[in-house]
């Protein structure tokens, strides 16, 4: 009776709080039809990758041939720079940095649902063929002498394509995470000998072109070429953040438990899976197939929240700041000449694999 | 069949050859297609029901013009050999599983006609193979079952607090609140599922082999909370239960099945009979009044090896 009376009143502290103490939530309740549950951590690890993405935008727009300070690039952002520096700001330098924040974080995204649905850390849109099949569809386009906007539009329809393949190969009542990751996998190798086939097939010029641009790289990046990665997250962003992420959350339970609380597990992961693979399209459309990214952010995003469930948000932010400093460091840390950004993003997603794949050999969870 | 001696039924060798029923039993035999059915939920009514239910898996047909209704405000077990539909009817109950033929209702609608959500808040299930997300912790995994009640811009109200709360103090885990599940045993990982599936606030709750990889002991604790939850708050429980001298103690009414068919529903006490437990999972035994509950209890008949010689007891 006692513990009973002692339980009650703990529960009424509990309660009284309105803090949801011990799930690391806050609350923001107006009357009873509006209120907000959040995790501070998660929404503090969000915003920081945000700055340090933005940070790390400004000097890198700060850096190069025609180094500026921290303070003139603020300065010229917002108007108030000479015509040199302007041109050199908002015309050359921005827009690279902002493709980079772009597919940053569409990639981000999409590598946390891949992860999500999957059920594991290896899945993503890279491990899977979706980059690659981007990659098939822009070498075609770059073989067959298009331009660059085909180009994109060749990457996009690859991305697209075999997103829809692999989604035919590996249904079979219901979308299942494991069937998945062995489809994606097999298609990924396919598609890497194709790949390697296209590349054979072509002349000096093309293949050279087709090189650089399988590697990702964001070098000469102009506004027109943002377009399209920005609506792409604009749209896809919301769908997938606020129409999607509570249900995964749900499903990471496996299927049968979200089911039995009402969530449409087909449904969910159909959209949030079918905007993954869009969002990833674009992105290397945009700035050629980056490797990695996608792979490591969400693991980052969910090493620094310390939450279950996707890390949707914080994902994304951690994947713009991933790419933007991985592109700092690809202008910057060569010496003599820039290197493609892809290259670094492989150099450091393959040490962080490796380093995954000890760790969680050694937790017994591979 | 009510005896209240405690060798209610001894199968004679005749019996054991023979594993149809016996024929004093004859008025309550079974026919294909057609079970004995005591105790009829008619009076009490029934919110949820499958009316000639085919359920298959891909091309694996599981069982075929199946009927059941759980009575409303029962304990209902549902038991039977391995293979033999058990968890397949309760996935098809909780609409898991969509029968190629028939329907499940749910207060007189197709199950498969109404909303995810809608249907979340009427029937929940504590499915078999549920994961806790790596390091969740109880409060938040059990916060999850109050889903259904919550939308985009009502993600946490009093209310939900107010019933999460309950639902941990209820199942005894309010005070692992704050701990990680991973960290937890076996059976207490167990009540915070439980937990969860009451956050729900269902008038209806399944459970599927709740009782499955626990030890003795926490198999017994996890069927007294069940039958607190079903006596003190009116619920609605249907469980698959592997041990039918668990399910003969607990429930209120039985719903015995072999091969995807009924072959006997009603209260243990009256359907429990050696003759019953044969025809089911074709094993020879005795049931004898338990002596705990008075409620049957089911012995296997000693096979193949000889009885033990009777050895003077020491130990008395």
């Amino acid at each position: 009776m006692r513990t009973a009376t002692r339980t009650a009143t703990r529960t009424a502290t509990r309660t009284g709080a309105g803090t949801g103490k011990g799930t690391g939530m806050r609350i923001l309740r107006a009357g009873p039809a509006l209120s907000l549950r959040f995790r501070p951590r998660a929404l503090a690890a969000a915003v920081v990758c945000l700055l340090v993405a933005l940070a790390a935008g400004v000097v890198t727009i700060g850096s190069g041939d025609y180094p500026m300070s921290f303070a003139e690039v603020l300065t010229t952002l917002t108007g108030g720079g000479t015509p040199a520096q302007d041109f050199i700001v908002n015309e050359l330098r921005l827009p690279r940095v902002l493709a980079a924040l772009l597919t940053g974080a569409s990639l981000g995204l999409a590598g946390a649902v891949f992860q999500s649905v999957v059920r594991n850390p290896l899945g993503s849109p890279d491990m899977l063929g979706i980059t690659q099949g981007a990659s098939t569809g822009a070498l075609l386009v770059v073989l067959a002498g298009g331009s660059s906007t085909a180009l994109a539009g060749g990457a996009i329809a690859g991305g697209v394509l075999t997103g829809l393949l692999i989604y035919a190969l590996a249904w079979r009542q219901g979308l299942h995470g494991y069937r998945l990751v062995l489809t994606g996998i097999g298609v990924l190798a396919m598609l890497t000998g194709v790949n390697g086939y296209l590349l054979t097939r072509g002349k000096l010029m093309e293949a050279s072109r087709a090189i650089l641009w399988i590697t990702g790289s964001l070098d000469g990046r102009g506004w027109p070429e943002l377009t399209p990665p920005l609506i792409a997250l604009a749209v896809l962003g919301p769908v997938v953040v606020l129409g999607c992420g509570r249900a995964l959350r749900m499903t990471e339970m496996g299927d049968d438990a979200a089911h039995a609380l009402g969530v449409s597990v087909e449904r969910a992961r159909t959209t949030a899976l079918g905007s993954a693979v869009v969002l990833v399209s674009f992105a290397a459309a945009c700035a050629g197939p980056v490797s990695f990214v996608a792979l490591t952010a969400p693991q980052l995003a969910k090493r620094l929240t310390r939450a279950p469930g996707p890390n949707l948000l914080p994902a994304a932010c951690m994947g713009a700041a991933v790419l933007v400093v991985a592109d700092w460091a690809a202008q910057n840390l060569f010496t003599g000449r820039q290197i493609p950004v892809g290259v670094v993003t492989g150099l450091l997603g393959g040490c962080y694999l490796v380093w995954l794949l000890a760790t969680q050999r050694k937790a017994g969870r591979i | 069949m009510n005896t209240p001696a405690a060798v209610r039924d001894l199968p004679g060798p005749q019996d054991l050859q023979a594993p149809v029923g016996h024929p004093q039993d004859g008025a309550e035999r079974m026919t294909q297609g057609n079970h004995r059915d005591h105790g009829t939920p008619a009076a009490g009514g029934t919110r949820l029901s499958g009316e000639g239910l085919t359920l298959a898996y891909d091309r694996r047909t599981i069982a075929e013009d199946l009927t059941v209704a759980i009575p409303d405000r029962s304990f209902t077990v549902v038991i039977g050999p391995n293979a033999c539909g058990k968890s397949t009817l309760l996935r098809a109950l909780s609409r898991m599983l969509k029968p190629v033929a028939g329907a499940v209702l749910l207060d007189g609608r197709d199950i498969s006609s109404a909303g995810a959500k809608q249907v979340a808040r009427t029937l929940g299930l504590l499915p078999q193979s549920s994961v806790a997300p790596e390091g969740i912790s109880v409060s938040e995994l059990v916060s999850r079952g109050r889903y259904p009640h919550q939308s985009l811009l009502r993600q946490w109200s009093a209310e939900d607090e107010r019933v999460v709360a309950e639902a941990m103090s209820s199942t005894g885990v309010a005070d692992l609140a704050d701990r990680a599940v991973d960290e937890l045993s076996g059976g207490q990982r167990q009540r915070v599922w439980i937990a969860m599936a009451l956050a729900q606030q269902t008038p209806l709750l399944l459970l599927d082999e709740p009782t499955t990889y626990l030890d003795l002991a926490h198999q017994i604790d996890i069927l007294d909370l069940c039958a607190r939850l079903h006596q003190e708050e009116g619920r609605t429980l249907v469980a698959v239960l592997h041990d039918l001298n668990h399910a003969a103690r607990y429930a209120t009414h039985l719903i015995a099945m072999r091969e995807g068919r009924v072959v006997a529903s009603g209260p243990p006490e009256r359907i429990v009979t050696a003759e019953l437990v044969e025809e089911v999972f074709g094993l020879p035994c005795r049931v004898i009044d338990d002596p705990e509950t008075g409620t049957p209890l089911v012995v296997p008949a000693a096979r193949r090896r000889a009885r033990r010689p009777q050895v003077a007891g020491h130990l008395s």
